[in-house]
């Protein structure tokens, strides 16, 4: 299916760069690196799926952590437990995310605007407090995770780059899913909902079906990375699924380019470069200030918000497009 | 006679102290093209929320086709045969025009929980859109989004995605709302062709597309039907003469 013609526009030949560069990392990057770049693949995974309730649903949901944070509990405590199949813990964490989005969207697809936004953030915060109570698995202070998920000898994600690699194939398959997802019938309703529900009702669709459905894939998918981010970090904690851990999801959603395919990637890639590179830049100028990175960070949003409303994606698009005038 | 294919009995409708439908009865039959007139305010769209369940009825009963409809949901009733138009452009304003109808007919071929061929690709969908955005004149302009048609083309694409589901029953609110009036001649044309064909109940202002197109009025006055007949009929009802077509019929 792969057109040629294709190649020509930018945006296809930076995300096939980007993509080929990525997996070429753990051959000539450093440990920082590869680290660096599997946080990166992780939350672009995370992304995507708010993408695809945000961007191609226009749900916003403000508490799309808190699907990070169970599928990261969940690897957590049943590793506590000694269950350290991946093979378990995975499908596990996935269908956690899954069931408490499904709770969630039941109530707040009831709500639109405004109000979902508060509805989605409320129950994040519930769960954040629900982490913060845990005594048994740390409570505010996390737990650490001594043994990553094993697959039964197939894969050691103790190898950095297996683990990066093993995070790469994944959010191809993610990606690849979201595009069959956002092309399909379901993908069509899902879009037309966002456009216009009313019509779409009176069509003939019970759109908020549609809308739920969405969701709770959208919260499994955030799990798997949950998942991933445990195992990464060998560790969890309520942080993870703090408030602004989801603010800085919808970040990477808006800044990469919402309702498009590849935004998450450009998105989370351009956070993460952003922050590591601020942070030093900053305590430089001024040594101790680095973690007021956002400073600097924020009036860039606010110029992306104005003079570039589809996000990097449509920066790339428009360095496609010949001008005139 | 026949079972009328709508039937409505007694509905009521209030917002607050406001009545906007008063028990208000009327039957719709097979084939036929239904004029509902009656000044602004006289709740015609109101009732064309409650035959599609967009708004709760709160008292009456809604029968189309010897079944009762009057609780079910919007997206049942579609499924029975209903279709409406907005009189207040209604459509997917960033998806293209064949878009838009493709949508109206994959809502008619079960449920969409079909997650994996792409639905731009399944000429299920297309080629029977294309035919219907054809009929309406459309063709040329399938591929243009929504939001860039003009202000007309934007009315027939109003029309097409309520066609596309091949509805029994065609509720048609101000087809010609806002359109000049080559375009508004061209929809009555098409209208015309419609005829005997389908089953419609027709809001609309325009007097001479209402009396050109209609096989039977009714006349509707703050909620409740004050005549119902053929438009001779309706023409020479005294009653209608002085609440709604009065001055501007007068001479006629």
């Amino acid at each position: 299916m792969l057109d040629v013609n294709a190649l020509r526009n930018p945006r296809v030949m930076i995300t096939l760069l980007l993509l080929i560069a990525a997996v070429l990392v753990p051959f000539f990057a450093g440990n920082f690196l590869v680290s660096f770049g599997s946080r990166i693949i992780i939350w672009t995974i995370a992304a995507i799926s708010l993408n695809v309730i945000l961007g191609y649903g226009g749900m916003v949901s403000f508490g799309h952590a808190a699907y990070l944070g169970i599928g990261g509990y969940a690897v957590g405590i049943m590793a506590h437990h000694g269950i350290n199949s991946g093979f378990l813990q995975w499908p596990v964490a996935m269908l956690a995310s899954a069931l408490w989005a499904l709770a969630v969207g039941a109530l707040s697809m009831r709500t639109r605007g405004v109000y979902f936004i508060m509805i989605t953030l409320a129950f994040a915060q519930l769960i954040y407090f629900v982490g913060v109570g845990l005594e048994a698995y740390g409570g505010d202070d996390g737990l650490t995770i001594y043994k990553r998920s094993e697959f039964a000898g197939i894969l050691s994600l103790k190898n950095r780059a297996t683990f990066y690699w093993t995070c790469f194939v994944l959010m191809l398959g993610v990606f690849y899913l979201c595009h069959r997802l956002v092309q399909s019938r379901f993908g069509m309703v899902l879009q037309g909902s966002k456009s216009n529900d009313l019509r779409m009702r009176a069509l003939g669709f019970p759109t908020t079906r549609y809308r739920l459905t969405a969701f709770t894939l959208a919260g499994a998918m955030c799990g798997l990375a949950g998942a991933l981010l445990a195992n990464q970090t060998d560790f969890i904690s309520p942080a993870m699924m703090h408030w602004t851990a989801s603010g800085d999801l919808i970040v990477i959603v808006v800044l990469g380019g919402m309702g498009t395919l590849f935004g998450p990637l450009y998105g989370a890639i351009a956070f993460f470069v952003l922050e590591e590179s601020l942070k030093p830049l900053i305590d430089w100028v001024r040594p101790g200030w680095g973690d007021y990175w956002r400073l600097l960070f924020g009036p860039l949003l606010v110029m992306v918000a104005l003079y570039a409303r589809g996000g990097l994606d449509s920066l790339f698009e428009r360095a496609a497009r010949p001008r005139h005038g | 006679m026949a079972e009328p294919l709508l039937a409505i009995d007694g509905l009521v409708k209030r917002f607050g102290g406001l009545i906007a439908t008063d028990n208000l009865s009327l039957d719709v039959r097979t084939g036929e093209i239904h004029a509902l007139i009656g000044p602004n305010g006289a709740g015609k769209t109101t009732l064309v929320a409650q035959l599609m369940g967009q708004l709760p009825s709160d008292a009456g009963r809604i029968v189309f086709d010897g079944n009762d409809i009057t609780r079910l949901p919007t997206h049942r009733r579609v499924g029975a045969g209903l279709a409406r138009s907005f009189q207040i452009t209604s459509v997917l304003r960033d998806f293209t025009a064949l878009d838009n109808v493709a949508l109206a007919v994959q809502a008619h071929q079960g449920h969409s929980f079909r997650f994996w061929r792409p639905a731009r690709h399944d000429s299920a969908l297309r080629d029977p859109a294309l035919v219907i955005l054809e009929q309406l004149g459309l063709g040329a302009r399938a591929d243009t989004l929504a939001a860039n048609l003009s202000y007309g083309e934007q009315r027939q694409l109003e029309i097409a995605m309520a066609l596309a589901g091949d509805p029994r029953l065609l509720l048609l609110d101000e087809p010609m709302a806002g359109m000049g009036p080559d375009e508004s001649a061209r929809m009555v044309a098409f209208l015309q062709r419609l005829k005997g064909k389908r089953t419609i109940l027709l809001i609309e202002h325009d007097m001479d597309a209402v009396f050109a197109l209609a096989d039977r009025i009714t006349v509707l006055v703050y909620g409740r039907a004050i005549a119902t007949g053929a438009p001779a009929e309706i023409r020479a009802n005294p009653e209608v003469r002085k609440a709604y077509l009065g001055e501007e019929h007068a001479d006629a």
